[in-house]
């Protein structure tokens, strides 16, 4: 094949991965009291497509192991066996195994494949299962598999001479095979250029009539035949495998090797004591522990088959070839892996971006193109009468510029289901582990949220619905107790408010302990003994680093690792969080992030010589300074009452030490911000106009800068720094915070 | 490839001993001549005006706005220590970039005056007389003589990392000799 396969690769990885979303989705819908054929079908289909794909591209560690899914979704599919709950726990391990294997193939590096294998062998046995209780013959089973042992040993040193002259292939397409657009004629040509490679090689079809009806019952688009191939040439089994890969589901190929000696017995034991020396070739250790046992159920499978005897080594070989087919792979694999292993970091995402979004952006790119004209028309011939026309096309040009840079940020936008989709799964297991009944409910989920935030806000989520799990829900037992419904119930809300999303993580658990937290506190040093603390402060507290109040530190949680680090994620993020709680109703932690990072609607504002930016939704209100408002606390600590409050007041020079003059704080302008629920007053000389900045990185030439999130550029072509609001109100913190990074 | 053999292959190939020569763009600082590797120049520029950045050490003068990148501009005479100077419309900044582990870098440094451009093999280079362990001595890479000048050839890539271990020391080292004067 000339084609250089690997260029799709890419899209392979990404669709067997959304493949594989849909399996677990599916799998996690199941209902098993009343299975949805639909539902078991389209789980069967991804697996399909990914077999599929995988064996394509030479994946044939994937392919070999979503075979044995496949196979055995196949049975659930048409009927023949009924789905348990045992199965689906099964198929979830496999997503999550086929995942690993996918996500190691993508990094270039060779897949673990002892947990695929371990896998495979469980498959394998609950395929020979049925067939072991249909037929009732578990015991010759076990006599089957211990008499071919020694066997196996036996033979091993005649096979060595056993001459390979070719194979002997018998193929029974299934009727339709034509309608999925298989010709068989070209699989045989195809088989023929193959024979005709080697020297001397030859092949000869026998075509088998005996299906073939009457030509009145004849259907144009039927296959009837089926045929017999000898190939005379040497040539490898898995080259053969290749030529009939689309149809091997569908029809019945078996393939026999033709040797000088022709036993079917011997032939067995052949394959098999080959297939344990390539393993040994391999000197692969995992490999070699499993081959035991695999050689074992292999057997096991064909004695329990107990087809007519020539058929027999046909099946034999074919598993033994294909062992013995990733044993070569692998081995193949090392030197490749580190050849490939400095490309690793060259991993590119992709969106999926729905054809609306383009139309709409191709659209107003026309409209911009038009303006663009006219206003470049009105330039060539520019006279002071037509400044009228000047500026209605100004005007144009930037409402168009406006819902251009609009819509191309749409297209970073997902739907918030992208980070949500992953919930389901994760409180399953988690309830199982814990033993809790959990009910998730998800509401908001086509919400949109910009796809950098939604990578980032991932973590976060997943460990809040953790700590909801374990800590917020009680048991069955206590919550039927106190007079709840025993199942507990998770709700995950989005939704879009003002130009921030809100994302809601609601139990309704037990709600925090005030009391529990506010004495953990007191034993941690954080607050001393007399404090009287809101609620709010109380529930504050929970953040702090290396605070836990769980009695019992699980695996899931209660380390006290964990609630600072999401708070500082989401303040990454510019964003927020809150937690509200009732005893005994439960406690809802609302999460509020702006909807891009890229763009921010800011206050500019004017401090000395320099210009600086608030983002919008940090300011309180800006008010003037009077001389009754003040209050001087500590030396040069100034606060002020704002209502029920009492804010700090900050200069900027002091804070950013930038050495610009002081003006009488009598008279001053005040910026009052909110950052992390703390308001603090900012002193500033003039407020200019406010207008939507792109956030441009400090730290990409320079560092990063406390209080200061990023620069933008102002028409003027200067640069404007953002202050971070929150950054500010933890000044006195930030000592500490300092130590810690370096640290780590 | 050791540098005998090097030599081998260029008596074979006559011509071809510009091989291990490097070009450097000199430029004047304090009555000295330093060079940087001229494929780290990005640009040289006047100098503007700059926005200040908030708790910068005293030789980071602030940044500007490169087309759309933000660029942060360094006195190297105040990070060299010497005596400072008022900005003239001669005044120079020249935009280094290198590649670093954290991606590209490009920062914008101040000198006096652009002087030249040498070609200046290797092995003329002399490794500077290690008499003080001094953090500057840090960005010296090392000395060389053109026409009886000498030209403190500087290390771009240390220079443009100003990680704040290094800045620290910085501090402690200024602090120090401030004292000490």
């Amino acid at each position: 094949m000339s084609i250089d396969l690997s260029q799709f690769h890419q899209v392979f990885f990404e669709e067997s991965f959304e493949g594989l979303d849909i399996m677990e989705s599916s799998l996690l819908a199941l209902d098993l009291t009343e299975v949805d054929a639909e539902t078991i079908n389209s789980i069967f289909r991804a697996a399909h497509s990914i077999k599929g794909g995988a064996g394509t591209f030479g994946f044939m560690q994937v392919s070999g192991f979503t075979h044995v899914v496949e196979t055995l979704l196949d049975e659930i599919r048409s009927g023949d066996r009924d789905i348990k709950q045992e199965h689906v726990d099964l198929f979830l391990i496999c997503v999550d195994c086929l995942r690993g294997l996918l996500s190691d193939l993508q990094a270039h590096t060779e897949p673990d494949m002892a947990q695929a294998d371990e896998l495979k062998a469980k498959f394998e046995a609950i395929l020979a299962g049925t067939e072991a209780e249909t037929e009732n013959s578990a015991e010759t089973n076990a006599v089957g598999s211990a008499s071919d042992t020694p066997d196996q040993t036996e033979t091993a040193g005649q096979s060595a001479d056993s001459d390979v002259k070719g194979w002997k292939i018998e193929f029974i397409p299934c009727e339709d095979v034509l309608c999925t657009g298989n010709e068989p004629y070209r699989m045989f040509r195809e088989l023929q250029d193959l024979a005709e490679a080697e020297s001397g090689g030859s092949m000869k079809v026998v075509p088998h009539l005996e299906k073939l009806p009457e030509f009145s019952e004849m259907h144009p688009e039927m296959c009837y035949l089926s045929w017999t191939i000898f190939v005379y040439a040497d040539i490898e089994l898995s080259d053969i495998e290749e030529i009939f890969e689309w149809v091997v589901d569908d029809c019945d190929i078996r393939y026999e090797r033709l040797t000088d000696a022709g036993q079917a017995s011997d032939q067995i034991s052949d394959q098999i004591s080959d297939q344990a020396s390539d393993v040994v070739v391999a000197n692969n250790e995992i490999q070699v522990e499993d081959k035991p046992t695999e050689i074992n159920a292999e057997l096991a499978e064909i004695e329990a088959e107990k087809e007519v005897v020539a058929e027999t080594p046909a099946a034999a070989i074919t598993s033994a070839t294909e062992t013995e087919q990733t044993a070569e792979v692998e081995s193949e694999k090392i030197p490749t892996k580190a050849a490939k292993s400095p490309t690793k970091a060259a991993e590119n995402t992709s969106i999926r971006v729905s054809i609306d979004k383009i139309d709409g952006l191709i659209n107003m790119v026309g409209e911009l193109v038009i303006t663009q004209s006219m206003l470049g028309q009105l330039g060539q011939e520019f006279d002071m009468d037509r400044v009228q026309r000047l500026q209605e096309g100004l005007g144009q040009l930037e409402q168009n510029t406006r819902e251009l840079q609009e819509s191309v940020m749409k297209i970073r936008m997902l739907p918030i289901s992208f980070a949500f989709s992953r919930f389901p799964r994760l409180v399953r297991d988690l309830s199982k582990q814990l033993d809790k009944e959990v009910d998730l409910v998800m509401i908001g989920e086509n919400t949109e949220l910009d796809k950098t935030v939604m990578e980032k806000i991932g973590d976060p989520l997943v460990h809040l619905v953790r700590n909801s799990l374990d800590h917020g829900l009680e048991n069955a037992e206590e919550r039927t107790a106190n007079g709840k419904s025993s199942n507990g119930t998770i709700t995950l809300n989005a939704y879009h408010h003002g130009g921030n999303i809100v994302i809601e993580v609601k139990d309704d658990g037990a709600g925090l302990n005030k009391e529990r937290i506010r004495n953990k506190a007191i034993e941690k040093g954080l607050v001393s003994e007399d404090e009287t603390l809101s609620d709010a402060q109380v529930y504050d507290l929970i953040f702090q680093a290396g605070f836990s109040t769980a009695d019992v530190v699980s695996d899931v949680s209660g380390r006290g690792v964990g609630m600072d680090v999401v708070r500082r994620n989401i303040a990454e993020l510019n964003g927020s969080i809150e937690v509200t709680s009732k005893t005994g109703e439960g406690s809802t932690f609302s999460i509020r992030l702006p909807l891009t990072l890229a763009i921010l609607d800011g206050q500019l504002v004017k401090v000395g010589e320099e210009v600086y930016i608030f983002p919008l939704v940090s300011i309180v209100e800006s008010i003037q300074l009077e001389k009754s408002m003040l209050n001087n606390i500590t030396g040069n600590q100034f606060v002020m009452q704002l209502r029920d409050d009492y804010i700090p007041i900050l200069c900027l020079q002091d804070v950013f030490n930038t050495g610009a003059e002081k003006k009488d704080l009598e008279g001053a302008m005040l910026v009052v911000v909110e950052g992390d629920n703390e308001k603090v007053g900012i002193v500033v000389d003039e407020l200019l106009g406010q207008q939507q900045v792109v956030i441009k990185s400090l730290e990409q030439n320079y560092q990063k800068v406390d209080s200061i999130s990023g620069a933008t550029i102002l028409g003027d072509g200067t640069v404007a720094l953002i202050v971070d609001v929150s950054g500010l109100n933890n000044k006195p913190l930030e000592k500490n915070s300092d130590d810690q990074t370096q640290a780590a | 490839m050791t540098s005998a053999a090097q030599k081998a292959n260029n008596d074979v190939v006559p011509g071809s001993n510009s091989d291990d020569e490097q070009q450097y763009l000199t430029f004047i600082m304090a009555g000295e001549e330093y060079g940087v590797d001229i494929l780290a120049v990005q640009e040289i520029r006047g100098w503007e005006a700059t926005t200040v950045v908030p708790n910068a050490p005293d030789y980071i003068k602030g940044v500007i706005n490169l087309r759309g990148t933000i660029v942060p501009i360094m006195d190297l005479r105040s990070r060299f220590n010497l005596e400072r100077v008022e900005y003239s419309p001669v005044t120079v900044v020249i935009i280094l970039k290198v590649e670093t582990e954290r991606g590209e870098r490009v920062m914008g440094i101040v000198v006096d005056a652009v002087s030249d451009v040498h070609s200046i093999s290797d092995s003329d280079t002399r490794n500077s007389p290690e008499l003080i362990e001094d953090l500057n001595t840090e960005f010296i890479r090392s000395l060389v003589s053109v026409d009886d000048n000498m030209i403190i050839l500087l290390d771009v890539q240390r220079l443009l990392t100003i990680d704040k271990k290094i800045l620290n020391i910085a501090d402690e080292l200024t602090a120090d000799n401030e004292s000490n004067d």
